[in-house]
């Protein structure tokens, strides 16, 4: 008689190992959606062929749902890294919008060199200040931050649409409730056909990787995800690093709702993100929370995102897209099981005998 | 006397408002009460609407459609269980795949079925029922004795899940392995079995929640009929502090609040209605503040909340 045995993995799989096994369950979760496909009457060829051809068909969309996904999962990161669960990255995103935007109408004519940087400041400010809410009650309080940053998505949404369908509704667009476009100055440029927030990804996604692996605040940061008694013991300021790492999170959150709202809607909206605050929990979890993985992770989801309305053209549903999202992430979720836990079978007997 | 009509009509409404909202919470008690906060719950809603909804246009049996409902829900829960307690997974990420997996569910189902109606046979069943004599009371008539029956069903699950968890010992099991698995497992109790079993019927739950829109309040199928139902009933089982019987009131306060909402579009004081749609969301941050604060024993969250349990690392 045999048993399955489960232990914790000591020193974790090799490197290899790891990128196989979940290489492995996103080419299995692959072959399950196709035979799914296939059993629901669809081609799974074709279905997957209009996905692959998604970004070079659409290839500003794709880029621009990667921009704010990667500059929404950078945030996320940090956060997580110290084990504050901000969930909270929609809300962030949506005041970080409101700061920008703030800005935009504030001081429409001036030159966009000057406006710019105001707005990317702004957006960054009031979305670091909106975690940072949730960060002080639970340095004061002890309340999980897991839920007042969920709490706070939606009150920042609530408030956007008040501004929307209040104040700032254009009285020019008959009583559709929509906010004014911004000043020309107010828009991010495009550099090579894609807004100028791929720059900014891409210097933030460096920057990013520079502080969590070579400074001393990514170093305490990753201590305190390690233990937060250890970091005290070390003698570490632990609400002071929380703060400052909160603000960060959050203000890159903000950051991607300024770029959002400058270069994609040239307005503000309550329903600009599209959930993708939520997404991006996701894309920073798969990518480990490491910056430069992120950003292929997020590429990756913003194909699968796009490649819905291309799919919707084939008459096949677009929420085909969201499945395979879901049943993609599940086997991941799985696998990771693999790579923490060691299976191994147990005889019985043979233990009796080697007694 | 036409005043409290208007009352009563006003209450009836934000008691159906709150139902849906209700099942999901109760199911959401069950679920985070052996340690699991599961963020799907929009997503198990929406696929429990989708399945009663289809199966409601296809049999026309009100019960039958209930049933899938509360299924669909649960394989939803059944998927999440599987990763988080089995695989030991991480919570926070597969509530946020179910529910985006569970819109797209519900969204390709829902394009199947978009042209179908709901039979009358099942719309019959769930309409209001006045019960007579009592029904004639004032105020109460309308908002307690006019009721369908999904409302006196959430009513007495509700009242049935407290008793499950606070009277029963298979509820003192479920609250040891939400304080202390390790300690569960130790004292002899299946904390796998129990997870399965409360997670699987709180999906069952939010799926039924789900249904309650899909097929008593419409009529034709509606993309995302939750609209951010789910969402609003985790931020209620916090204002409930897992507690069954206060998730009646906080679910009908819900409700009216909604109403209100509606109402006040014709009053003369005008507060805009997204502060109005803001205000669960505040008023549960200040619960979590103040039950963070007090530390009384009875309202915390279950101590081992959002932890993966591994019995070798005890």
């Amino acid at each position: 008689m045999s048993m399955i045995q489960i232990s914790k993995r000591q020193k974790g799989t090799s490197k290899l190992a790891d990128v196989l096994i979940r290489i492995g369950a996103i080419v299995l979760s692959l072959i399950f959606i196709g035979i799914v496909l296939a059993i629901m009457g669809y081609d799974p060829f074709k279905v997957f062929g209009k996905i692959i051809q998604t970004p070079f068909k659409r290839f500003k969309d794709v880029m621009n749902k990667t921009i704010m996904l990667t500059t929404l999962s950078l945030g996320i990161a940090i956060a997580f890294r110290m084990k504050f669960w901000n969930i909270g990255a929609e809300g962030q995103f949506y005041m970080g919008a409101f700061g920008a935007a703030s800005m935009a109408f504030m001081c429409p004519d001036l030159p966009p060199i000057l406006l710019l940087p105001l707005m990317a400041i702004a957006g960054f400010i009031c979305g670091g200040l909106w975690a940072l809410i949730p960060a002080v009650i639970k340095a004061k309080f002890g309340a999980s931050e897991t839920l007042v940053t969920l709490m706070m998505n939606y009150i920042a949404i609530a408030f956007i649409s008040y501004l929307q369908y209040g104040p700032w509704k254009d009285p020019a667009a008959l009583g559709a409730a929509k906010v004014p476009n911004f000043s020309e100055n107010a828009v991010l440029p495009d550099v090579f056909g894609i807004h100028a927030g791929w720059i900014i990804m891409l210097v933030l996604v460096i920057i990013m990787t520079i502080l969590l692996r070579y400074t001393k605040l990514g170093y305490q940061i990753d201590v305190i995800g390690e233990s937060e008694t250890t970091a005290k013991y070390a003698g570490m300021n632990t609400v002071k690093i929380l703060v400052i790492a909160v603000l960060i999170s959050g203000g890159l959150c903000g950051m991607a709702g300024f770029m959002q709202s400058s270069a994609v809607e040239k307005s503000i909206t309550d329903s600009m993100s599209a959930g993708l605050g939520f997404t991006a929990v996701i894309t920073a979890w798969l990518a480990k929370l490491k910056p430069p993985i992120i950003v292929v992770a997020s590429f990756m989801f913003s194909i699968l995102l796009q490649s819905g309305s291309s799919l919707q053209v084939m008459k096949i549903p677009s929420s085909i897209t969201e499945i395979m999202q879901g049943v993609i992430i599940f086997f991941v979720l799985a696998c990771e099981f693999f790579i923490n836990y060691k299976i191994s079978l147990r005889k019985h007997t043979a233990v009796k005998e080697a007694e | 006397m036409e005043i409290l009509h208007q009352i009563g009509l006003f209450l009836q409404t934000a008691i159906q408002t709150g139902t849906p909202i209700l099942f999901a919470i109760v199911g959401g008690i069950l679920c985070e009460k052996v340690g699991h906060m599961n963020l799907g719950v929009e997503g198990m809603m929406l696929m429990g609407a989708s399945f009663g909804f289809t199966v409601a246009c296809a049999t026309g049996n009100p019960l039958l459609a209930m049933l899938a409902a509360g299924a669909a829900g649960a394989a939803g829960a059944l998927i999440y269980a599987f990763i988080t307690v089995t695989l030991r997974g991480n919570q926070v990420v597969t509530g946020l795949v179910l529910t985006i997996f569970g819109t797209g569910v519900s969204g390709l189902i829902g394009g199947w079925v978009s042209s179908e109606q709901i039979p009358q046979s099942v719309s019959s069943a769930f309409r209001p029922v006045e019960i007579p004599v009592l029904s004639n009371i004032p105020i109460l008539g309308e908002a307690v004795f006019s009721q369908d029956i999904y409302v006196w069903l959430g009513l007495v699950i509700a009242v049935l899940a407290y008793f499950y968890l606070n009277k029963t010992k298979l509820g003192l099991y479920v609250r040891a392995i939400g304080e202390n698995p390790g300690a569960a497992d130790a004292s002899g109790i299946n904390v796998t079995l129990h997870k399965y079993i409360n997670i699987l019927l709180g999906g069952f739950l939010c799926g039924l929640g789900g249904a309650y829109l899909s097929t008593a309040f419409l009529t034709t199928w509606q993309d995302n009929v939750t609209a951010g139902a789910g969402w609003i009933a985790v931020a209620l089982i916090i204002f409930s502090t897992w507690n069954p019987l206060k998730a009646i009131f906080a679910a009908y306060l819900f409700g009216m609040l909604r109403g209100l909402n509606y109402k006040m579009q014709g009053w003369e004081i005008q507060i805009p209605s997204q502060f109005l749609t803001m205000l669960p969301y505040i008023a549960t941050i200040i619960v979590l503040i103040f039950i963070a604060m007090r530390k009384k024993k009875e309202n915390q969250p279950p101590k081992a909340l959002g932890e993966a349990y591994f019995r070798e690392e005890r």
